[in-house]
C-alpha cells in the first residue's frame, strides 16, 4: 500500500504547530498503525529530519500510552481499538490519512503527537482509591461480593486512562474517565466507606483541571477502546449529588 | 570473551532453622525505625510496575520520604499492566490439596532447582496476603455466584490456585498499586517523577546514595540523592528486539548499576512463552502474548505429517497430532512454559509447523466450544479472542489460533541476598529486575505474585533494617559529579557519531542474532558465534549509529540509542553465561545436554549454583553461590 500522511508537527508546548505531509510507500496491510509510523520515522532519521514524536509503550492495547486522532476520530475509526491495535488492513491503498494529537486544554501538547495527561493522575489522587495500607487487609473471603457487582465493577475498571474520551468530547469533558473509577469502586463493598467523599473530591478535581461538563453526547463511549459504558456517568452524578446534599 | 573466577558467595543472609520459621525470624530480627525518624529518611524507587509501584506506596504509607521515577507519562503504564492470566496464591479456597508447602514445592521444581529454597518459601507464605490486600483495594477479581473468588489452573500445577480478573489480571493489580501510590502522592509522602529515565547510580563511601536521571521532556540531567535506592525497572527481554515486553522496557537501570558494582546473576535464564501470536513480517515491532490460561481449554496440535497444507478444519482428527497430550499425558496442555515452547519448536523443526513460514502451531478451541458453548468460552477468554482477531484478522471462534513461542520474561537479573539487597549496600532490587525466586524457569502467574510480594511485604521490612542505621549524611560532591559526567559523556558520544544506521536497525540485528544463537536452543557453536559477532556489531554501532536531534529536547531516538548501547553489553554477558553453563535447565536449553527423549538434562554436580557476575573493565568475574536443597529433593523434572 502507498499512503499520504498529514501529520501535526509542533516542536514544543508553546511553539506554533502545523500539518506536514509525508508519503509512505510499501506499507503491508498486516502492519499496525504504529509500525507504519516507525517506517516513516526510520526514514526521517536517516534523512536528518526530526522524526514524529508519539507516545506508545505496550503496543498491545492495555497500557493506554498511545493515542492520536486519526482522520478526525480518536484512535481511528475501528471501534473499541487503541491506536497500537489498529492495523493497516482497515485503510485503502492510496489513502490520505490525517494524524493529530489529542486536543483539549487540560492536555497540552508536549511535542508533535505527545500530550501531557497528568491531569488524570491528579483526578485519581483526589480520591480514586480505597484507603487500605499494605498489611491491614482482612481475609479475602471475609466479604463475599455478588458476581454481578464484581462483573460490573470490572467493566468500569478496565479503563486504560488513554484520554480518547476527552479528545472526542465536544466539551473536552473527562466525565467518562472519572466516572469509570467512581463506578468501579462504588459497586464494591470495599469502596463504600469513602464512596461519597471520593465522588465529590474527584469531580471537583476534574473541574479544577479545566475539563468541560458532560452534555450526554456519548462521543466518549463511542471512541473508548475498552467500551466503558455511558451509564457510569449517571452513577457518578448520582454519587456526586448525594455527596453535596449531605 | 575473557572472564575470571572470583571467590564464592558464602552467605546470602537467609536465616537458618525450619524453613517455615525463617521469614518470621528475619522480620523479628529486623531493626525498626521510629516513626518520627522515617520522615528524615529518603528513598528512591525506580520503576512503577507491580514491584516498584507497590513498594513506593507502602514505603510512603510507612512514613518514609519517597521519590518515585518512571519513564512513561504516568506510573499506571508500567508493563505489569499487560500481564493477562492471573496470580498464584496458596489460599486453598478450593480445598483441592493446595498449601504453602505445595506452592513452594511447585515453584522450586518448576524453576528446575535453580532457585533458593528460603526465598521461594517466603514467596509462597506471602502469596496469601497479596490476595487479601488486592481484594481490600477493590481489585475486581473474578467471582463465582456465591460471591467468593474464582480460581483457575495454570501450567506446572495440578491444583487450581490462580486468581484472575478476566484476561487483565496484571492491569487490575497494577491499578490497585497505582491507586495506592497516587494516594501517597496526594498525602505528600511520595514525590512522583514521570518521563524521567535513570541513567546511573550514585555510589559514595560504599553505599548507593542516589541516581542520575534525564528529564525526557527537557533533556535536563538531574541528580537525586537519598539514603537508599530501590530498582524495580523490570526485565531485559527486549535484548531480543522482538519480545512481549513493552517497547520502552530496557536494561539500562540494572546494567548501569551492574557497572557500578552490583553483581548480575544468571543472565542466560530467559523465558520463552509458548503462546504468542506468530511474527507476520519484517517490520514487526513487538510480539503479543496470548495468555497461558488459554491452555486450560485450548488444545495444541499440528498435522501428523509435514507439508499438510489443508485448512485446519479439513484435517480429520486421526491426522492431527495433539503432541503435548501425547508426550505428557499427566499435564497435557498444561506443561510448564519451557517444555511447551521447546515442544513447539521441535514440531516446527520437523516441518510440521503451520501458517506462513511454518513457524506456528494450532491452539484449538473447537472442543471447548462444543463442550461449554460459545458463550462460556467468550466469557472466559473473550478479550483475548478479540485481541487475536484484531492483530491477525482471523476469527478464533471459527478457526484455531496460530501460536508460536516468544521471549517473555527474564529470570536472571541483579543478584540480591535474602533481604533483596544487591552487592552495593543500600541498593535494593525487586520484581523482575532481580534474579531471586524463579530459578531457571518461572511458572505462570508467579511474576505478579513475586512483584507484589517484594513490594508490599518483603522490601518494606528489610529496607527498614538497613535504614535504621541512617540517615547517612551528606553525599560527597565528587561521587555525584563523577556519575553526572559519565552520563553526559555517554550522551555526547552517541550524538557525535552521526553515522548512517538508526538505533532500531542495530537493535533489530542484535535481537535476531540473540534469538538465533542464544534463544530457545543454545549450542557451544552458536554461542561462540554470538560472542564473536556481538563485539563486531557493537563496534559498528559506536562508529555508525545515527542519532538525530539534540540532548536538550524530547528525543526518542537518543533514548533508544542509549538503551541499545546497554543491550549490546548485556547480550555479551548473557552469551558468556550461557556458554559456560553447559547443562540444560529450565529456560536454558543446551542442545548438548539432553536425555534420550530430548528433555533438558541438568548437571547438578557441576551447576547447582547461581552464577553471579561482577563487572570489571578487564572482563567479567564469576562468583558462584551454591544452591542447597534441604526440603525439595533434586530430581529430574517430569511432567509425563
Amino acid at each position: 500500500m502507498n499512503l499520504t500522511l498529514k501529520v501535526w508537527r509542533q516542536s514544543g508546548p508553546s511553539a506554533p504547530g502545523k500539518m506536514a505531509t509525508y508519503r509512505v510507500e510499501d506499507v503491508s496491510p498486516d502492519m499496525s498503525f504504529l509500525e507504519m509510523l516507525d517506517v516513516l520515522n526510520e526514514r526521517l532519521i536517516l534523512s536528518g529530519d526530526d522524526p514524529v514524536a508519539f507516545d506508545h509503550d505496550c503496543r498491545e492495547g492495555i497500557c493506554g500510552m498511545c493515542g492520536m486522532v486519526i482522520n478526525g476520530v480518536a484512535h481511528g475509526e475501528q471501534r473499541a481499538t487503541t491506536t497500537c491495535q489498529l492495523h493497516m488492513r482497515h485503510f485503502e491503498d492510496g489513502a490520505t490519512i490525517t494524524i493529530e494529537p489529542w486536543r483539549a486544554a487540560p492536555f497540552p501538547v508536549v511535542k508533535d503527537l505527545v500530550v501531557d495527561r497528568s491531569a488524570f493522575d491528579r483526578i485519581i489522587q483526589a480520591g480514586g482509591f480505597v484507603s487500605v495500607p499494605a498489611g491491614s487487609a482482612p481475609d479475602a473471603h471475609s466479604i463475599p461480593v455478588r458476581k454481578e457487582d464484581a462483573d460490573d465493577a470490572f467493566d468500569a475498571a478496565t479503563c486504560i486512562g488513554c484520554g480518547a474520551c476527552v479528545a472526542a468530547c465536544p466539551n473536552g469533558s473527562a466525565s467518562l474517565f472519572t466516572a469509570a473509577k467512581i463506578t468501579h469502586l462504588s459497586l464494591l463493598p470495599q469502596g463504600q466507606p469513602e464512596r461519597l467523599t471520593r465522588a465529590k473530591a474527584m469531580v471537583d478535581q476534574m473541574d479544577a483541571e479545566g475539563f468541560g461538563g458532560c452534555t450526554n453526547t456519548g462521543e466518549c463511549t463511542a471512541v473508548c477502546p475498552k467500551g466503558i459504558p455511558l451509564d457510569t456517568i449517571a452513577q457518578m452524578n448520582s454519587d456526586y449529588l448525594k455527596a453535596n446534599a449531605k | 570473551m575473557k572472564y575470571t573466577e572470583g571467590p564464592e558467595i558464602k552467605d546470602a543472609k537467609a536465616p537458618s532453622g525450619p524453613i517455615e520459621e525463617r521469614w518470621e525470624k528475619r522480620k523479628f530480627a529486623a531493626k525498626l525505625v521510629n516513626p518520627a525518624n522515617k520522615r528524615k529518611l529518603n528513598v528512591i524507587v525506580v520503576g512503577t510496575g507491580l514491584a516498584g509501584g507497590s513498594a513506593a506506596a507502602t514505603l510512603g504509607e510507612l512514613g518514609y520520604n519517597v521519590k518515585s521515577f518512571c519513564y512513561q507519562d504516568t506510573p499506571r503504564r508500567a508493563h505489569s499492566i499487560a500481564a493477562q492470566g492471573g496470580i498464584n496464591a496458596a489460599k486453598n479456597y478450593r480445598g483441592d490439596g493446595d498449601s504453602i508447602y505445595r506452592l513452594f514445592y511447585d515453584t522450586v521444581k518448576g524453576g528446575d532447582f535453580r532457585a533458593r529454597e528460603s526465598n521461594v518459601y517466603r514467596l509462597a507464605q506471602v502469596s496469601v496476603n497479596i490476595i487479601d490486600q488486592a481484594v481490600a483495594q477493590g481489585v475486581p477479581f473474578a467471582r463465582e455466584y456465591g460471591g467468593l473468588l474464582d480460581t483457575r489452573s495454570f501450567g506446572g500445577a495440578q491444583v487450581s490456585r490462580t486468581f484472575y480478573a478476566r484476561g487483565q489480571t496484571g492491569q487490575q493489580l497494577l491499578l490497585g498499586a497505582y491507586q495506592a501510590l497516587e494516594r501517597q502522592i496526594a498525602a505528600g509522602t511520595v514525590e512522583m517523577f514521570t518521563r524521567h529515565e535513570m541513567l546511573d547510580v550514585i555510589v559514595a563511601d560504599g553505599r548507593a546514595r542516589g541516581i542520575i536521571v534525564r528529564d525526557m521532556v527537557t533533556g535536563e540531567i538531574e541528580r537525586h540523592v537519598a539514603d537508599a535506592v530501590v530498582l524495580a525497572s523490570g526485565g531485559y527481554g527486549n535484548v531480543f528486539f522482538l519480545s512481549t515486553n513493552a517497547k520502552g522496557c530496557n536494561t539500562t537501570a540494572i546494567w548501569r548499576a551492574h557497572e557500578r558494582g552490583a553483581y548480575f546473576a544468571n543472565p542466560c535464564y530467559t523465558q520463552i512463552h509458548p503462546t504468542c501470536i506468530p511474527v507476520s513480517g519484517e517490520y514487526q515491532s513487538k510480539l503479543t502474548l496470548m495468555s497461558e490460561s488459554l491452555r486450560n481449554d485450548g488444545r495444541v496440535w499440528v498435522p501428523l505429517v509435514g507439508g499438510d497444507s489443508r485448512a485446519p478444519g479439513d484435517i480429520p482428527e486421526d491426522e492431527r497430532d495433539y503432541y503435548l497430550e501425547r508426550i505428557y499425558p499427566a499435564f497435557g496442555n498444561l506443561v510448564p512454559r519451557d517444555i511447551a515452547s521447546r515442544a513447539a519448536k521441535n514440531v516446527c523443526d520437523e516441518g510440521r509447523g503451520v501458517g506462513p513460514g511454518g513457524l506456528g502451531v494450532y491452539l484449538d478451541f473447537a472442543d471447548a466450544i462444543n463442550r461449554l458453548g460459545r458463550d462460556a468460552v467468550e466469557k472466559k477468554y473473550g478479550n483475548l479472542f478479540e485481541m487475536y482477531e484484531r492483530i491477525t484478522g482471523e476469527n478464533p471462534y471459527e478457526a484455531p489460533m496460530r501460536i508460536y513461542p516468544a521471549v517473555h520474561y527474564t529470570m536472571g537479573g541483579l543478584w540480591v541476598d535474602y533481604d533483596l539487597q544487591s552487592t552495593i549496600p543500600g541498593l535494593f532490587v525487586i520484581g523482575e529486575a532481580n534474579f531471586s525466586d524463579h530459578g531457571a524457569n518461572r511458572l505462570g502467574a508467579s511474576a505478579l505474585m513475586q512483584g507484589l510480594a517484594d513490594g508490599y511485604f518483603v522490601l518494606p521490612t528489610t529496607l527498614g533494617d538497613y535504614l535504621a542505621a541512617g540517615p547517612f549524611g551528606e553525599v560527597s560532591e565528587d561521587a555525584v559529579a563523577e556519575a553526572e559526567i559519565k552520563v553526559r559523556t555517554k550522551i555526547d558520544r552517541l550524538l557525535a557519531v552521526n553515522g548512517t544506521r538508526t538505533p532500531d536497525s542495530f537493535h533489530r540485528e542484535l535481537g535476531k542474532l540473540m534469538w538465533d544463537y542464544c534463544g530457545m536452543e543454545r549450542t557451544e557453536e552458536s554461542l561462540r558465534k554470538a560472542l564473536e559477532r556481538i563485539p563486531e556489531l557493537r563496534e559498528e554501532f559506536w562508529r555508525d549509529v545515527k542519532v538525530s536531534g539534540t540532548a536538550e529536547e524530547l528525543n526518542q531516538v537518543l533514548e533508544k540509542a542509549g538503551r541499545v548501547a546497554d543491550f549490546f553489553d548485556l547480550a555479551e554477558l548473557m552469551c558468556l553465561d550461557a556458554l559456560i553453563r553447559t547443562e540444560s535447565c529450565g529456560g536454558h536449553f543446551r542442545a548438548e545436554s539432553q536425555d534420550a527423549d530430548g528433555e533438558a538434562l541438568r548437571d547438578d554436580e557441576h551447576f547447582a549454583h547461581v552464577s553471579a557476575w561482577e563487572f570489571s573493565e578487564d572482563g567479567p568475574v564469576l562468583h558462584k553461590e551454591a544452591l542447597e536443597y534441604e526440603y525439595v529433593k533434586m530430581t529430574q523434572r517430569s511432567y509425563k
